[in-house]
């Protein structure tokens, strides 16, 4: 979508995300997520009277991670506590790093080349999580609701770039490069679905050169389509606003995803009064080189530098597999395309399994390994499976893990022998003459359909450049 | 009544048992609890169980801790699990903690026996014991009187002879000030050296766990029990207890004594005199005596009603009727947060928490919190040259004896003048001592104060042993 | 120096702080707070722009713990707390608007 001629959003981005420690921020309790409720709870996060916080360590070196990748200093930093009255927050403050964050600056390219200033990447937890009951399930209309606190006290980072972006394109790309690279760093699982990475925008409009306008904030992007969606509707709605000699009136606004627009949620005079101040229950964070060295030597390469490296293994790829290549990265599945080229996988078919297959099964990638992926793109490759068998044996090792030699031969894939194949192509030549006729006369098209026949007889046990290598034999 | 000492060693010897101990101590609560209103829960069933698990130990001659069979009062802003926790409000009214505060936990371990949970003005916030929600505490050296506070009803535990020792709090001057009022020793540690996890916070920076006992040995004792680091509590010091008993008759000979015009200023004269008389017996025990000014300290009371109340506003703000204690139905959350706010806390609870609320509030940050801790690092610097020249500060620790009912509630700005002797070492995070010395008006106790820097509770503890034999308590 | 402390300064912190004030305690909050705000005024005189504030006494660092799971609560227990609970959880009435 563009905006009315010489119009230009301005939008930048606050990013939440969990970070995936054992246990929560403040105290021992499993960081688990969607556990049976209130059973991940303790008087620290429950915030019982008396009980006080200690910090987590593991949640202090994935917060350094992420400035690290992003290019941040880290300093120094402090804890305040933001008050504010809701059922969800156990203490009715949350513990959150406030003007001493313990990442301060930074930037992040975009894979077009734009660079986004990062203003800051500090820590915070988590709060509980409401149910509504009533109405339409939703808050507003509910007449009772509940909450579970195994999510209160979760470790959070929230990251928050400068007002860099100029397009709801651009801000979905600063939005996957980032996923991307907290999932790099082992922060995060990227799973903005499940809410453990989740954006506010704030999105403003201007003719080009002039000074910043008045912005909006909106809540609730839970997918990088929605975050799109939003900013389109809220920057045409701002630009329409002032054509018609409105005003815009900074706000903060909820997206609805079902009615594809924003409404108001709180107006800046209606906005709290936190009440900011250090939280006495914490001592300072000063995480001194030797710290921060110990992390930095264990950052993996980030999303930039494996795009270079496995684009460099591509030479002339296609559109196609530019865009496989993106999946790849931004999924962190690209450790399983390097090993099988390094095995002798074509790059193309290494890298579409990846995209495809590999992407689908996400969710259990721990059942796979490297070496047996690549063993089933092997046995593709060679010919001993087509390549419908080895999409099924790629999603049977994700499902039930295995070695991939064995799961083909209970699947019943096993190579046709030369024999049966020459009886069987003998049979098709006696039923099929005129067909055969015309092949042997050079319509290299009616391969296929003795391959298709092949197929139908054998339940698609044949390989195809067998059954070709057959026919020319006989022609 | 035994000292805290004595009946250790008589349960350790096997001369007497923790057992027989405990059935004397809820005798003498059942003489006068009524009249007092020292207790507001006493744990029969917990203590006795507690006594028969020492006693059981004894005679299968396994050890038993530094405080074997001893029988102590628990202020009741202090978790015990399954134990009636208030904070002498109706907004915790019935609540049992699934939790023991590090200082419960300790207790245990040392041997000693909870007997019970003690009357405080609610969440610790007064000087009388007259702002708790379950009725005043009386002073059982004249009922007609207060016992101070906030840690009221743990000070009279001990003055009446109801338990040897007992905790309190002190974020102002909690544990001292009553402990003055009472006759009695009151220790208020160094921040950080006794945890405060599960001690429900009033003001977190300033708010610190300690004794109240008859004697100077039995507040070593207890107090080496309880301190040490502990993992839960972030601000608590690195370093494990330290050694205070094996000090407390080390005397105070080479030590410089500083008597500080501030912290006698205002106060009646027989409290002076007092000061005096105090300050003399510690030079007739081989100290220097020098006089001191310290003008800062004129500050501390301004300062520190801005942090405590800042600090309270948000820590009271869970009680919110949504997890635990007390709930007032309502349409929705925010009146139902509301009216059980409004129904559970008592008027000065209310009015700390909208004194903090307004100093913390856009606009009013800077010229009220932010300048409260400036002031407070002005302090800690005028606290850091006094120690330059002294290794004690010496001062009274009330500005009178105790005084009677309803003699300071309408005032509020009146009541928070008490604190005024009390408050600078919360603000500077440092250690202090009051010691009983001598009587005034109505044969009323007078408690002196030594102040030391951080970490001095073993020379402060001597010099307060010297006071006491010098008062007639060898 | 803080301009003196207005009625409706009390009624605004008073809803910040979730409590409702009767009239008769609007007025006495007013004068009350006043007073102890009066008092705290001997500290603007002060000029201690180079001062640093300090929230704590003593100055630890890095104080953390390992990231290891300890033991939960039992979930009757928690829940036996709550003065209303449903399915596990902890039951409030009607909320009225998204956290901010
Ligand atoms: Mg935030
Ligand atoms: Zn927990």
């Amino acid at each position: 979508m563009s905006l009315p001629h010489g119009w230009e959003m301005v939008v930048g981005l606050e990013v939440h995300t969990e970070l995936q420690t054992a246990t929560k921020m403040f105290c021992g309790c499993a960081n688990a997520f969607g556990a049976v409720p209130n059973t991940s709870v303790c008087p620290v996060c429950l915030g019982l009277p008396g009980a006080l916080p200690v910090l987590n360590e593991r949640a202090i070196d994935l917060a350094m991670a992420i400035g690290m990748a992003l290019h941040s200093t880290i300093s120094p930093s402090t804890f305040h506590r933001k008050n504010y009255f809701y059922p969800d927050m156990p203490k009715d403050f949350q513990i959150s790093q406030y003007d001493l964050p313990i990442n301060a600056g930074g930037y992040l390219d975009l894979p077009d080349s734009t660079r986004v200033t990062i203003e800051r990447a500090h820590l915070e937890e988590d709060t509980g999580k409401s149910t509504h009951l009533g109405g339409s399930g939703r808050i507003h209309g509910a007449d009772r609701s509940l909450v579970d606190y195994n999510r209160s006290g979760v470790p959070l980072v929230e990251i928050v770039s400068g007002p860099d972006i100029r397009s709801s394109t651009q801000a979905r790309l600063y939005a996957s490069e980032l996923r991307a690279i907290l999932v790099a760093t082992g922060a995060s699982d990227g799973r903005m679905e499940e809410g453990s990475m989740r954006i506010d925008a704030n999105v403003s409009v201007r003719h080009a050169d002039e000074p910043f306008g008045t912005r909006c904030e909106i809540k609730n992007l839970n997918s990088l389509r929605s975050l799109q969606r939003a900013i389109d509707y809220e920057a045409l709605r701002q630009v329409e606003l002032l054509e018609g000699g409105g005003r815009v009136r900074q706000e903060t606004r909820h997206w609805d995803e079902n009615l594809g627009a924003t409404s108001t949620m709180r107006t800046k005079e209606e906005a709290e009064d936190y009440r900011y101040f250090r939280e006495p229950d914490l001592v300072d964070l000063a995480p001194d080189i030797a710290w921060q060295d110990r992390v930095r030597a264990g950052l993996p390469p980030m999303p930039a530098e494996r795009r270079a490296t496995l684009s460099a293994r591509l030479v002339g790829a296609n559109d196609a597999q530019l865009d496989a290549l993106e999946v790849v990265i931004d999924l962190g599945l690209d450790p399983f395309v390097h090993h099988a080229i390094d095995a002798g996988v074509d790059p193309g078919l290494a890298l579409a399994r990846g995209a495809n297959e590999l992407a689908a099964g996400l969710e259990d990638i721990a059942r796979l390994n490297r070496d047996a992926f690549s063993a089933t793109l092997l046995m593709e490759q060679r010919g001993e499976l087509s390549s419908t068998q080895a999409k099924t044996v790629l999603g049977e090792l994700l499902a039930h893990g295995g070695e991939p030699g064995t799961v083909a031969a209970a699947k019943g894939f096993e190579q046709l022998s030369a024999d049966t194949l020459g009886t069987t192509v003998a049979e098709l030549l006696a039923q099929f003459p005129s067909e055969w006729e015309r092949y042997r006369d050079g319509d290299e098209k009616l391969a296929q359909f003795f391959i298709g026949q092949v197929m139908r007889i054998t339940n698609g046990q044949a390989n195809g450049k067998a059954v070709v290598a057959e026919l020319r034999a006989r022609r | 009544m035994k000292s805290a000492a004595r009946i250790a060693r008589e349960v350790q010897s096997g001369e007497t048992t923790a057992t027989a101990e405990l059935e004397a101590s809820f005798a003498a609560i059942s003489r006068r609890n009524g009249e007092l209103n020292v207790f507001l829960h006493v744990d029969q069933e917990g203590a006795r169980d507690q006594a028969a698990h020492i006693d059981a130990r004894v005679a299968r001659g396994e050890p038993v801790g530094a405080l074997a069979g001893v029988p102590i009062a628990i202020k009741d802003n202090l978790c015990q699990i399954g134990v009636p926790t208030t904070c002498s409000s109706k907004i915790l009214e019935g609540w049992r903690p699934p939790y023991n505060a590090t200082v419960i936990d300790r207790l245990a371990l040392a041997g000693a026996v909870c007997v019970g949970k003690t009357n405080l003005d609610e969440f610790a916030m007064g000087s009388s014991t007259e702002n708790s929600a379950f009725g005043p505490t009386r002073n059982p050296l004249d009922p007609s009187r207060v016992p101070g506070g906030s840690s009221g009803g743990s000070a009279a535990a001990v003055a009446a002879d109801m338990t040897p020792i007992a905790l309190g709090s002190d974020t102002g001057g909690s544990i001292r000030q009553p402990a003055a009022l009472c006759g009695i020793v009151g220790v208020k540690p160094t921040y950080g050296l006794v945890s405060r996890y599960g001690l429900i916070a009033f003001a977190s920076s300033l708010d610190q766990v300690g004794p109240l006992a008859k004697t100077v040995l039995d507040s070593a004792l207890l107090l080496e029990a309880i301190a040490g680091h502990d993992p839960r509590d972030s601000t608590s010091l690195p370093e494990p207890s330290p050694s205070l008993v094996a000090h407390v008759e080390d005397g105070v000979a080479g030590l410089r004594v500083a008597l500080v015009h501030e912290l006698v200023e205002g106060a009646d004269p027989e409290v002076l005199e007092a000061v005096e008389r105090a300050t003399a017996a510690l030079a007739d025990a081989g100290a220097t005596v020098v006089q001191l000014s310290i003008p800062e300290i004129r500050l501390a009371l301004s300062a520190y009603y801005l942090i405590a109340p800042a600090e309270a506003s948000s820590n009271l703000a869970r009680f919110d009727g949504v997890r635990y204690g007390l709930r007032v139905d309502a349409k929705n959350v925010t009146a139902m947060m509301e009216a059980t706010r409004t129904a559970g806390f008592g008027a000065e609870v209310k009015r700390r928490i909208m004194l903090g609320t307004y100093a913390l509030s856009a606009g009013y940050y800077d010229a009220y919190y932010g300048q409260a801790l400036k002031v407070r690092t002005h302090m800690i610097d005028a606290f850091a040259r006094a120690y330059r020249e002294a290794d004690l500060l010496i001062g009274a620790t009330t500005p009178s004896v105790a005084f009677a009912f309803g003699e300071k509630t309408t005032n509020p700005m009146a009541m928070y003048l008490s604190d005024v002797f009390t408050i600078p070492t919360n603000l500077a995070g440092e250690a202090a001592v009051s010691v009983p010395f001598g009587t005034g008006e109505g044969g009323l106790p007078i408690g002196v104060q030594l102040l030391g820097p951080g970490r001095s509770e073993a020379r402060l503890l001597a010099a307060a042993r010297v006071l006491e034999i010098a008062d007639g308590r060898p | 120096m803080a301009p003196p402390l207005r009625r409706e300064d009390v009624a605004h912190v008073a809803r910040l702080a979730r409590l409702t004030l009767s009239e008769a305690e609007l007025d006495m909050f007013t004068e009350q707070l006043g007073q102890v705000l009066e008092h705290a005024n001997d500290m603007s005189a002060l000029a201690l722009d180079d001062v640093v504030a300090t929230a704590h006494p003593f100055g630890l660092t890095n104080v953390v713990r390992e990231d290891v799971v300890t033991a939960s609560l039992e979930r009757a227990r928690v829940l036996e707390m709550a003065p209303d609970a449903q399915d596990g959880r902890f039951a409030v009435p009607q909320i009225m608007g998204d956290a901010p």
